[in-house]
């Protein structure tokens, strides 16, 4: 018992520190003067990567920003849980700076889980001829479905990432490569675009531990900077269109071969596709109190007729996510404090199709509900409570295992 | 009024009892989580425990063999580069019997004289291969069956039965007179299996008991046999690869085992410490005058309701009854189910005895349907009830004259299992 009761008042501690110390930083007058990003209105996902705060000094060149995501957790599958954990997901540094008239550059870097991940998810540099005619090079991000290009942790009321975002297109996918994007503007409406080459995914999509085909399997390759694994450019080309009073929809495609057909001259296999199509939306609506944002994703992937039907051929994810802002008002001394509840929907069926041998329905599939509830002390800070209900079938669809998981945590631009 | 002027007067304290409020609700949701998550399914739906009675030191070996049993085996890892499938766990799902999609095929021999085949590979077909490699087909003029995984749950008891208790249930010449012989599968075993300290010899031959035909020895002859035809995973064991006679390419044996005894070791411990399935409505009317049914039309002289183990270190273990509803013999079960092909010393047409344990729980390790007996051919019980023929042909007769009402509770006894 009394054991216990420690164990509370430890948690209740840790919990008043973490929050009163974000409850102070956000008090105090920063050194340095954040800028701030103009009303989301105005900007397409694609520029999301420019469209954050950051601290910029008039003796410096560049601009710094960053972002950190931490949260609780506990979790149990099936009357099994392995307990609470206190979770560090990522610490996120960006740069950016203009380095002459129309030309940009930025950088992201990524820690994840500690120091355990540590990657470049964006560096490159812009070159402006007209803004409908923007050359991009270096590390990008591949413009394939909407999050993949707005990740950053405080942008969202939910912990997890959807897994359509991480399992069907995994999210961070960056590569090296190079291309054009552009913008017109018109009325009301914006239209935006973005081809890239860039290299793309190795053997691993239908090869590893996961057991499943895996996008995210074979975009960790250590050599992915250097060379692409196929010896042959992944093409990304998104187009999107947004109207003021009525959203965004974005339509996106992504083709490459990911695996070794040849070495020294020789053929050593057939080549094989990965290929993604992807459709996303975002709006808001009752003066901006309801937002609405969704996304869809298919993988189709050539998997030899010999290999096994465990790595499928055809995957497919899709989420929403509905967020309502209760009070928008000062709270707790936070001028534009905010309020929101929500609920995101996703589903996912990693390997459609049926078994040769049976003609039954291959299983491998997910779907989620997850309730939450976000306090936004302002634009750029979010503490989010979130109870994540989840099933998942097996291979054969056999009866799903549940997991819940309740979560609290924050995430924060600084 | 004083209060609330006091408020007031002081909205930053009015402040921090609100978020101190919130907090306090946090830590309180946080403390009871555990009555928001999803509880366990029934301990008698599911077969993955450990028995009872393990040590810490020995839980922890169980869960080391648990996840080498659910390991997704790669390229990188030493899968193929032939193979059936990609980890234990996805032949015997939920270590319950196995899916259609995991089959594997086995060739070569039809009689007890031994596989003509083993030039092409025999005994097993690896029908599938890694991305730039060919899967196997069955050679011309080669007889072959397919086999789905029988259950995994209780294995560790099903070994410890021992040879002279085997060998008291079989009646080769029927002196009985009930129709059933029953005889153990005889068979050679390689030098790399020990076998146990009372094992039964003849003419150099021991008494098998694993498989579909009976033709292997233990758990540990079973799993390193496993790793390496039905995923091509080297061991000490057995450290080639299986080879494509269509491309006459065995692929050279990697300098070092792909992986170490002690992951054999450990999925054998998991194997053998694993739990046996249990009976669910043992007490219902129904499931009792079924069993009485069972019993009297002559299902139990191959399906024998108890056995019992012989000595073990392990306390679970250790001389105790278990109703895995086997006699771990084979038996003639006539022309329907002779696929003209065998094992050890077994003729074509005689398969050992299946044990029932967790038949009730099939369709949930198959993905909703059932698919039983070797092939998984038949898609009822009453189905494959309908196949035995043989030694079995005598009580299919008593099962097809059976009232609606005994035919029912037979099945809903069998659903118990
Ligand atoms: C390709 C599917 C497949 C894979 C992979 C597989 N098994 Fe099996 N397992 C089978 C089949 C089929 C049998 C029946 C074999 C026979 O009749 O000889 C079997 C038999 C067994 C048996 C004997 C059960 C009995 O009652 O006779 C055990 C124990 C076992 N497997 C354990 C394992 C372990 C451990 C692994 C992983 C190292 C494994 N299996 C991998 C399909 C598979
Ligand atoms: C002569 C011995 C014998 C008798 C008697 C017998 N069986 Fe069987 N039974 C077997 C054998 C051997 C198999 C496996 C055949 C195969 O796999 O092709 C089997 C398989 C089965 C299976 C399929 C199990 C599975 O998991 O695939 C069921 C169900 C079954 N028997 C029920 C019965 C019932 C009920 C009776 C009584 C009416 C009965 N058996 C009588 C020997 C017998």
């Amino acid at each position: 018992m009394k054991k216990t009761y420690t164990f509370r008042l430890r948690k209740l501690i840790l919990l008043a520190l973490t929050c009163y110390a974000i409850h102070a930083s956000a008090q105090n007058d920063s050194l340095m003067n954040t800028k701030s990003t103009d009303s989301a209105k105005t900007r397409l996902n694609m520029d999301a990567i420019y469209n954050r705060p950051f601290l910029v000094s008039n003796k410096l060149p560049v601009a710094l920003g960053g972002y950190i995501e931490a949260n609780t957790q506990y979790s149990g599958t099936d009357g099994v849980t392995e307990g609470f954990s206190f979770q560090m997901r990522r610490l996120t540094l960006f740069m950016s700076s203009t380095i002459a008239k129309n030309i940009k550059f930025l950088t992201e870097i990524e820690f994840e889980e500690g120091t355990k991940e540590i990657n470049i998810e964006f560096c490159a540099a812009d070159f402006q001829f007209n803004p409908l005619l923007v050359f991009r090079g270096g590390i990008i991000m591949n413009p394939i479905g909407a999050y993949n290009q707005n990740h950053d942790g405080p942008r969202w009321d939910f912990i997890d990432r959807p897994l359509t975002a991480t399992g069907i297109i995994p999210t961070t996918l960056s590569n090296v490569g190079a291309g054009l994007h552009g913008k017109y503007f018109m009325h009301n409406w914006i239209m935006g675009y973005e081809f890239y080459l860039t290299n793309g995914f190795d053997d691993k999509v239908i090869d590893n531990e996961e057991g499943r085909t895996s996008l995210g399997a074979g975009k960790s390759n250590a050599d992915k900077f250097d060379v692409s694994n196929s010896g042959t450019p992944m093409y990304t080309g998104k187009v999107a269109i947004r109207n003021r009073q009525f959203g965004e929809i974005g339509i996106s495609y992504m083709r490459g071969i990911y695996n070794k057909f040849r070495a020294d001259g020789l053929k050593i296999d057939d080549k094989r596709y990965a290929t993604v199509l992807a459709a996303d939306f975002n709006t808001s609506l009752l003066k901006n109190k309801l937002n609405i944002t969704g996304e869809f994703a298919r993988v189709m992937v050539d998997v030899p007729s010999t290999y096994t039907q465990q790595y499928g051929s055809k995957q497919w994810g899709a989420y929403t996510d509905v967020i309502y802002t209760l009070v928008k008002r000062k709270m707790l001394g936070w001028n534009s404090a905010q309020l929101n509840v929500g609920l995101r929907g996703e589903l996912v069926d990693y390997n459609e199709g049926v078994f040769t041998e049976t003609s039954t329905n291959i299983g491998d599939e997910f779907w989620a509900l997850v309730p939450c509830l976000a306090f936004r002390p302002s634009g750029t800070t979010v503490i989010r409570f979130n109870y994540r209900f989840e099933g998942a079938t097996d291979l054969f669809g056999n009866p799903p295992s549940r997991t819940n998981t309740i979560q609290l945590g924050i995430s924060s631009y600084f | 009024m004083i209060l609330n002027s006091l408020f007031a007067q002081n909205k930053k304290m009015k402040n921090k009892l609100a978020f101190t409020g919130i907090l306090i609700l946090f830590v309180i949701i946080f403390n009871a989580c555990e009555k928001f998550l999803p509880s366990a399914p029934e301990a008698d739906s599911v077969m993955d425990a450990p028995i009872d009675g393990l040590t810490y030191e020995q839980n922890k070996l169980f869960l080391e063999g648990a996840e080498e049993f659910d390991e997704v085996y790669t390229t990188e890892t030493g899968l193929g580069p032939l193979f059936v499938s990609t980890s234990c766990g996805s032949c015997h799902a939920g270590d319950n019997r196995g899916h259609p999609f995991t089959a594997l095929t086995r060739f070569g021999q039809s009689d007890t004289t031994g596989n003509k085949f083993l030039d092409f590979g025999a005994p097993q077909i690896q029908h599938r291969a890694l991305p730039g490699f060919v899967g196997e087909t069955i050679p011309n003029g080669a007889t072959s069956s397919k086999f789905l995984a029988p259950i995994a749950s209780g294995v560790g008891f099903l070994e410890l039965v021992s040879d002279e208790d085997i060998l008291a249930m079989s009646d080769p010449l029927d002196q009985n007179g009930d129709g059933i012989s029953g005889v153990p599968n005889w068979n050679t075993i390689p030098g790399w299996v020990k076998p146990f300290k009372d094992a039964k010899v003849k003419n150099g031959k021991y008494i098998c008991r694993f498989g579909r035909k009976g033709a292997t020895y233990n758990l540990h002859q079973q799993v390193a046999g496993a790793f390496n035809n039905d995923m091509g995973i080297t061991t000490t064991f057995l450290p080639n690869n299986p080879f494509n006679y269509l491309t006459g390419t065995q692929p050279a044996p990697p300098s070092e085992p792909e992986i170490t005894d002690a992951s054999v070791n450990g999925v054998v411990f998991y194997l053998q410490t694993l739990q046996a399935p249990i009976q669910r409505n043992m007490d219902d009317e129904e499931v009792m005058k079924g069993k009485a049914v069972f019993k009297s039309i002559g299902c139990e002289n191959c399906h024998k309701e108890t056995l019992k183990t012989g000595p073990s270190p392990l306390k679970g273990l250790n001389q105790v009854e278990f109703h895995p509803y086997t006699d771990l013999l084979l038996h003639d079960m006539g022309a329907e189910l002779n696929d003209s092909y065998t094992e050890g010393s077994a003729l074509a047409s005689e398969w050992r005895t299946t044990p029932l344990w967790g038949l009730g729980l099939s369709a949930d390790a198959q993905g909703g349907k059932v698919f039983l007996l070797h092939d998984g051919r038949a898609h009822s019980i009453s189905e494959a009830i309908q196949y035995h023929g043989g030694e079995g042909d005598k009580s299919r007769k008593n099962f097809t004259d059976l009232t609606e009402s005994d035919r029912n509770a037979l099945i809903k006894f069998l659903e118990s299992l």
